[in-house]
């Protein structure tokens, strides 16, 4: 599309049941009763002038340039505060309002720069607009008065700047950051013509305030106030192409603005139904990765990881690995092939990799980075309701009374989420955390946990079943909705267990940590507060009873009657952009698409028929097992795609010492990550923006990823594992992401209904799209369970086998933060390193001062695994005995230290629970200096050989 | 691959599923590693002496053994 601004409607939707007519200018208008004139005129196509109005923020009545005449009413009121009612008169143009409106604005320019064909918002400046429309022609007052036309820039903010000379004061950033983002970083500081936008405190700037960066205020600023460098250095967009972003599993729908190939900034779709107009610091400011001089795009081989890289063509790259790849089938079967593929690529893309191995290489040895975060949530509501997936739409939160976070921390990991969880408990919802640290949640402004669980980390079950024990034992259990939707006796078979007093609150206190009180309190609030919705991250799954702790949250939602309608229901928060969909997408080993078991003859016929090729039968190998198989030589070749095992996987030393020994290693990706350092050919990848497909996020909503650029390395990754299929004698003629959806909704039933025509027209479709539900599925489990009858099953807790002890005497946990991304390939290569440039580890006051360690000191972290060393962060953000840091840094490999404990049923991680010691250090480990080294001699590239 | 491994993991899979009774147990401890272990993982478990494997395991193991002779998967 060419560029124009998202259409402002000036205050919200108004949601009701009863609509209202009245005529505006002649025109009769209807709308739901509530909705605000200015709105309904907009709705009927009229245009308001208005300046402190937005649509993403609740009206204001501050400008005085919407002002309307209504028959029989005195005076004239602004049209952003005064609600339509039925038979209403409204005239918008009238003379009298047109001298208003001139003398209003006549005051705002008379304290305005005049250098609007210098200004970065020229032609994109409703200042600007509402002048040509209100035909003001001069202004009576000069400008030479009193005024603000001196203040200086301020442009601490990597991203934007702050502009105070062009700021007319209408709050409107002040209010997106109040009530979009929650913040409440900013206000007006001062009075009458003082006024002035005010970051944080006196003597704050942009930079060292609260201010998280995520753009609503730069979004809602009708001037060129608060605007982005990258439109002031490239000048106004040329179109818009919307899409999908490529972060988090929230996935927020952006318009691309471009001017040219060239990206000018990412704008939050308004009518994006996973954000609603919002965005974060990452999906909207930081894509600067996508041009980042690391990028490699040329195909890349070498004999032995102890040679230079050489740059090749695509067909000699492709017809290199096909050759290996041939020769190790030939030699030890196609058991020792296998793929991973990647949480950050398109459905199509990922469906593709696991028919690569299924079907070309001849093996059911793949997996996916679900694996390492959302496997145990793949088995546990499989378990209970029949089904992988959250049960609610992002909405739905919006109608929660009672809402529990469990091992997430959404203000950080799903920020954009976190923001309308954030709206619902100031509008009033309660709030109870289980974490073992503080998280911003907890408390934050206008926002105060109810009741916050501390718990001893790696205690989730015990937790969840005390408080099972009090609901059960307490009669808070919601018998009808039991009886009539879950398996009656294995709900009684769960209850008997629940109520030992074994499992009472008081009992497991000295195992949880958690005071008796605090937890029957949160239970009784949980059970009888309304509403009740679960919302969950890796604190839950990342441990060796993940999916037992999955089942567990299940277990209470089912046993409380919250399944099964808005406002309530079980959560899992999807890290990546697309680990919904790479799940969906038949990624484990021992399932097909739509998670049907590949031991199902039925469900494998129809596979092998429509790719004519006969399946195994038989599981493969999970990420964890190929590297132990690796070391053993039963598995030879490798292809990832968009995947860094190396610095995401645990035990990295274990993990290296597996990629060393295969015989072919294929990277598939936009830099030389960490895992390449072992790979004996590199296939250039293509950054979201570079290619057409769907992303699944964390509600089942899957949306069109657009294409807004030509793909740097010349091919869409979907077009490169193509590539590499056919040279291994596949025959496959895909032309378009389009035929590979038909393909992907032929074979799986929950995707019966997808198209790409039917994402084009309706935006989005939320999974299961099928003929009982042809429209798609916000809210999962309505009248029945995937699997019939809701199941309990019993959850015993069974510590870790992870001890500490007096070496190892604290417990580590990891995670991750709001400016940097997962292992921070994309991240690290943009500004978002001004915010977190380093790994640090929290540690309580009280054990850095036995330690003798100081905030900023550098500390050796040890465990039975490894060691390294990273910068002291003092905090009681931790409890005594708990440490925390995160994982984006390869200098730090903070999984150099985390171990192979994993989860019971899925083998995923336990990265929640490392025993460990903190020590002070001079510096860098020798562990990390070898690696360093490691790292610059594996990234060499041999000099181009001159042309004959 | 690593037979202690292997061998942790059944345990672990037993251990979860012990709440349900011995039998029970070692039941649903042979189905989970029919249904999710690759087949040269089950082969080297299955190769070890019962004798050495907590109970629950050992009978999983005959289990699964006998499930792999009687009938192939799908």
């Amino acid at each position: 599309m060419t560029y124009e601004r998202q259409k402002d409607f000036g205050t919200p939707e108004v949601l009701s049941g009863t609509a209202v007519t009245l005529s505006i200018d002649g025109r009769d208008v209807t709308v739901p009763q509530g909705t605000s004139v200015m709105r309904a005129a907009a709705e009927a196509g009229g245009a308001i002038p208005k300046l402190c109005a937005t649509d993403n923020v609740e009206a204001f009545g501050s400008c005085r340039l919407c002002l309307v005449e209504i028959e029989g009413r005195k005076g004239t009121p602004a049209s952003c505060t005064t609600p339509a009612e039925q038979d209403m008169v409204v005239r918008t143009q009238t003379e009298r309002l047109a001298k208003l409106r001139r003398s209003v604005m006549e005051l705002y320019i008379s304290d305005h720069p005049l250098d609007c064909l210098t200004c970065s918002a020229n032609n994109d400046c409703e200042l600007q607009d509402e002048a040509a429309a209100v035909g003001l022609r001069d202004v009576r007052y000069g400008y030479e008065g009193a005024n603000h036309l001196g203040e200086p820039v301020d442009g601490s903010n990597p991203y934007f700047d702050f502009d105070p000379s062009k700021c007319i004061a209408c709050s409107r950033c002040v209010r997106a950051c109040d009530e979009v983002q929650g913040t409440l970083a900013l206000t007006i500081d001062g009075r009458g013509f003082a006024s002035m936008v005010s970051a944080g405190q006196t003597g704050d700037d942009f930079l060292s305030s609260e201010c998280v960066s995520c753009g609503a205020c730069v979004q809602a600023c009708p001037t060129a106030t608060l605007q982005e460098k990258s439109v002031k250095e490239l000048g106004k967009p040329e179109r818009a192409v919307v899409t999908t972003c490529a972060y988090c599993g929230v996935g927020c729908s952006f318009r691309a603005e471009m001017k040219g190939e060239q990206l000018v900034r990412m704008v939050p779709w308004k009518d994006g139904k996973a954000n609603r107009g919002h965005s974060c610091v990452k999906g909207r400011f930081a894509w600067g990765y996508a041009n980042h001089k690391d990028r490699i795009t040329s195909p890349m081989i070498r004999e032995s990881i102890e040679e230079p890289w050489r740059e090749v063509s695509w067909d000699e790259a492709l017809a290199f690995t096909a050759d290996r790849l041939k020769a190790i089938r030939e030699e030890s079967g196609p058991g020792a092939l296998g793929g991973i593929t990647s949480s950050r690529c398109t459905n199509e893309e990922t469906f593709l990799v696991q028919k690569l191995v299924r079907a070309g290489f001849g093996s059911n040895n793949v997996d996916t980075c679900a694996r390492v975060c959302h496997s145990p949530t793949g088995y546990g509501l499989s378990t209970a309701f029949g089904t992988s997936a959250g049960t609610q739409d992002f909405d739905s939160v919006m109608q929660s009374d009672v809402i529990l976070v469990i091992g997430a921390n959404p203000t950080d990991a799903h920020p954009v989420f976190a923001s309308r969880m954030k709206k619902r408990l100031r509008q009033g919802a309660k709030l109870i955390v289980i974490d073992p640290r503080r998280i911003d949640l907890v408390r934050s402004a206008h926002i105060e946990a109810a009741h916050h669980l501390a718990l001893t980390p790696g205690t989730n079950v015990a937790v969840l079943t005390a408080v099972a024990h009090v609901i059960v034992t307490e009669g808070l259990a919601d018998e009808a909705f039991i009886r009539e939707r879950c398996d009656w006796d294995e709900y009684q078979d769960w209850a008997h267990f629940v109520s030992d007093k074994k499992h009472s609150p008081e009992t497991l206190e000295p195992v949880t940590g958690v005071p008796a009180s605090e937890l029957r309190g949160a239970a009784r609030l949980y059970a009888t507060g309304g509403n009740g919705a679960i919302y969950y991250g890796l604190g839950v799954t990342e441990h060796s009873q993940g999916s037992s702790t999955v089942m567990a949250i299940a277990n209470l939602a089912m046993a409380t009657g919250n399944i099964g309608r808005p406002g309530v229901g079980v959560n899992p928060l999807r890290g990546q952009n697309n680990v919904q969909g790479a799940c969906d997408m038949g990624s484990f080993p021992h399932e097909l698409a739509g998670y049907r078991h590949i031991s199902d003859a039925a469900v494998r016929s129809s596979f092998e028929a429509d790719w004519n090729v006969t399946l195994d039968p038989e599981p493969g190998l999970r990420i964890n097992n190929m590297i132990d198989a690796a070391i053993d030589g039963s598995f030879r070749a490798i292809y990832i795609q968009g995947e860094d095992i190396l610095q995401s996987d645990p035990n990295t030393r274990h993990v290296a010492a597996g990629l060393a020994a295969m015989d072919c290693v294929i990277v598939h990706d936009l830099f030389l990550n960490e895992t390449a350092n072992y790979a004996h050919v590199f296939l250039p990848g293509s950054t979201f923006l570079e290619k057409n497909g769907t992303f699944t996020n964390a509600e089942r909503r899957i949306q069109l990823v657009r294409k807004v650029m030509e793909p740097a390395n010349g091919l869409e990754d979907w077009e490169v594992t193509q590539a590499l299929a056919n040279a291994l004698g596949q025959e496959w003629s895909y032309t378009h992401p389009a035929q590979i959806m038909d393909e992907i909704a032929r074979l799986t039933p929950a995707f019966a209904g997808v198209t790409f025509d039917r994402l084009e027209s309706e935006g989005s479709l939320q999974w299961p799209v099928n003929a009982g539900n042809p429209d798609g599925s916000p809210v999962m489990h309505v009248d029945g369970f995937v699997r019939g009858k809701g199941r309990f099953v019993v959850t015993d807790y069974i510590p870790t086998d992870e001890k500490t002890g007096p070496r190892f005497p604290l417990l580590l946990t990891t995670g991750r933060v709001l400016t940097q991304y997962n292992v921070g390939a994309q991240t690290r290569r943009t500004a978002q390193t001004v915010w977190h440039s380093q790994d640090v580890l929290e540690i309580h006051p009280s054990d850095a001062e036995n330690r003798g360690l100081a905030d900023g000191d550098w500390v050796r972290l040890a465990s039975r695994t490894g060691q390294t060393t990273l910068r002291a962060k003092v905090t009681d953000r931790v409890a005594p005995g708990v440490v925390y840091t995160t994982f984006h840094h390869p200098e730090t490999q903070a999984n150099v230290v985390t171990t192979d404990f994993s989860d019971w049923a899925t083998n995923c991680p336990e990265y929640k629970v490392t025993a460990v010691q903190a020590s002070p250090s001079n510096g860098p480990s020798e562990w990390q200096e070898d690696y360093a080294q490691l790292t610059k001699r594996s990234r060499r590239i041999a000099p181009a050989e001159p042309a004959e | 691959m690593e037979i202690a491994r292997l061998r942790d993991m059944a345990q672990q899979i037993a251990r979860n599923f012990a709440v349900l009774g011995e039998a029970e147990a070692a039941a649903a401890t042979a189905d989970h590693i029919a249904k999710f272990w690759d087949p040269r993982m089950k082969a080297q478990l299955l190769a070890e002496e019962p004798g050495e494997l907590p109970p629950v395991v050992a009978l999983a193991l005959e289990k699964l053994a006998f499930a792999g002779q009687t009938s192939k998967p799908g």
